[in-house]
């Protein structure tokens, strides 16, 4: 579904990737994992259309899709939850939920789909009215989720979903997204420092160092290789 | 007493004109976070693309009235927003990546652009012209010394109605939507699916649209234009926005009535001589007092 051939993208001379490739088969969860500053943000926003690339290739569904305008990326079917969530602050719950089905027009599938997130993550229906804003951190992570599956994407890409948020939150924001992509049959990117949780749910893992991968296989051997285990899993 | 509401309405009305200028500073500010110092200069435009359609022959056969004020807003508008678009598309598109400094300085290029070049013998010149009549002046209402004129009315109508058609189009379309979820955060709104260049065009023909309007109604008022004359209004309907907290629409607005009113007050019971001083102190005792203005959210930015 999605495939990255030497992938090389800079922020004026510094190189931040130096030619990656992955690739992410239709239905999987695929997770990329690395220490900060690896290059999984620029990865990512690359995919959605905010970096220019500097050499290589995205392909989408066999469709070449680096450096097409994030806008028309989006109406390909591919939506991020980014790093940071993003949320806008001073739009309710409900807009921010809207907001991801920008593009969109079958009112009848947004009113079910929202229904969807409710169900997924009942506390956004919770605080339906309440400005994005003054959520606090995880269900802020809640929402940017849900705003990324409002697009109803075919490949969603997670920037980091643990970030900053409490573990026992993190715990069931990674089950739900074992949950979404078991019934949407969503195939999904997921970038992670916390490689324990991402190897947890991802079938297929690569390890990004400084801009380049270094490692890459079925996400159970990978979290029992021991370099992995000694640099990303604490052990 | 009489006075006073005399002065105070004097003073709303110029308000009013500052607030529709203010209006596309605080826009443009939402979306890109950086302060177009050549607003005031395509302000300065409009009153040009005013003079010029009123001396067409057409216009002239119309004669002062209805008709002829219907055309030279909308020429002024759609031009001063076209302006801006290109204004955005040439000088500051190009630059979107680059430090907020260097978007600054480019705009103060622009500005100097537009005021030396409108100076030159074979553009406008730099001898002041006059804008022709728009509609007749008449007294709309005299109760004692209070008197009211029609440009007055104009002014609140015209005013009013923008604002009014600004905020429909804010709140209630789509294009309104994207445009405040990228003034929330431009990023968020481009991985929505929002073409972030179109909003920012948007905006720059609406905002520059409205001084474009604003053009006409102070020409009408003070009918002698020259290709400088953008740098006072400009500056005072930056700090409008200032005051009301850049970025915040309402407080463009808001922002534009105070400072119509502080300065037509001012001139009026302590000396004419003050006027222009008055805006620049309440600008210093905004940044001492609330950098971030009457409805501003904190974080305040440096520009
Ligand atoms: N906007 C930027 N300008 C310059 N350098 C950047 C920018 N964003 C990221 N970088 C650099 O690119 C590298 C990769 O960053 P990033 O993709 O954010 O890594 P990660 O998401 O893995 O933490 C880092 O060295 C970082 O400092
Ligand atoms: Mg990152």
């Amino acid at each position: 579904m999605l495939h990255v051939e030497g992938l090389k993208v800079s922020y004026g001379a510094i190189a931040a990737l130096k030619g990656i490739s992955f690739h992410v088969p239709k239905g999987a969860v695929v997770t990329l994992i690395g220490a900060n500053g690896a290059g999984k943000t620029t990865t990512l926003q690359t995919i959605s259309g905010l970096h220019k690339v500097v050499e290589g290739t995205i392909k989408f569904d066999g469709q070449e899709i680096s450096n097409m305008p994030s806008h028309k990326i989006v109406s390909l079917g591919i939506s991020q939850s980014p790093e940071g969530r993003l949320i806008f602050p001073g739009l309710s719950v409900k807009e921010n939920l809207m907001m991801g089905a920008y593009l969109r027009k079958d009112k009848k599938e947004i009113r079910s789909d929202l229904d969807y997130c409710f169900s997924i993550f009942p506390r956004l229906r919770e605080r339906l009215m309440q400005a994005g804003g003054t959520l606090s951190g995880g269900e802020q992570q809640m929402l940017a989720i849900s705003r990324a599956l409002m697009a109803k994407p075919h490949l969603l890409l997670l920037d980091e979903p643990s970030l900053g948020i409490a573990p026992l939150l993190v715990q069931l924001i990674f089950e739900k997204i074992t949950e979404i992509n078991r019934d949407l049959g969503v195939t999904m990117l997921l970038v992670e420092q916390n490689a324990h949780m991402a190897l947890k749910v991802a079938s297929y893992a690569y390890v990004l160092e400084t801009g380049e991968i270094t490692l890459e296989g079925p996400a159970s051997e990978l979290a029992s290789n021991e370099d992995v285990q000694k640099a990303y899993l604490g052990m | 007493m009489e006075e006073f509401l005399q002065q105070l309405i004097n003073g709303l009305s110029l308000g009013a004109i500052y607030a529709l200028i203010a209006l596309g500073y605080t826009m443009i500010y939402g979306v890109l976070r950086f302060i177009n110092f050549a607003h005031g200069d395509v302000f300065m435009i409009g009153t040009y693309i005013g003079f010029y359609v009123l001396n067409t022959a057409f216009v002239q056969s119309l004669g002062p009235g209805a008709e002829t004020a219907v055309i030279v807003f909308l020429a002024a508008m759609v031009g001063c927003g076209l302006l801006g678009v290109i204004i955005e598309f040439l000088a500051y598109r190009p630059l979107r990546n680059r430090p907020k400094l260097t978007v600054l300085i480019t705009a103060i290029g622009v500005s100097f652009f537009l005021e030396y070049t409108g100076q030159l013998p074979f553009v406008f010149g730099a001898d002041p012209r006059t804008f022709p009549t728009v509609v007749e002046k008449t007294t709309v209402l005299q109760a004692g010394g209070l008197v009211i004129d029609s440009y007055q009315i104009i002014i609140f109508v015209v005013a009013i109605a923008l604002m009014l058609g600004l905020r429909l189009l804010i709140m209630k379309t789509r294009i309104g939507t994207a445009l405040r979820a990228s003034s929330m955060n431009l990023k968020a709104a481009s991985l929505m699916g929002i073409n972030t260049n179109a909003v920012i065009s948007f905006t720059f023909f609406v905002g520059s649209a409205l001084a474009g309007a604003g053009a006409i109604l102070y020409a009408m008022s003070y009918p002698k234009i020259n290709p400088l004359m953008g740098i006072l209004p400009g500056l005072k309907a930056f700090i409008a926005a200032v005051l009301g907290g850049i970025g915040n629409i309402l407080g463009a607005a808001v922002g534009g009535f105070i400072i119509g009113a502080a300065e037509t007050m001012t001139a009026g019971y302590i000396s004419p001589t003050l006027r222009d001083a008055i805006v620049f102190a309440i600008l210093i005792i905004i940044l001492i007092v609330k950098p971030s203005g009457l409805f501003g959210r904190g974080g305040t930015e440096k520009v």
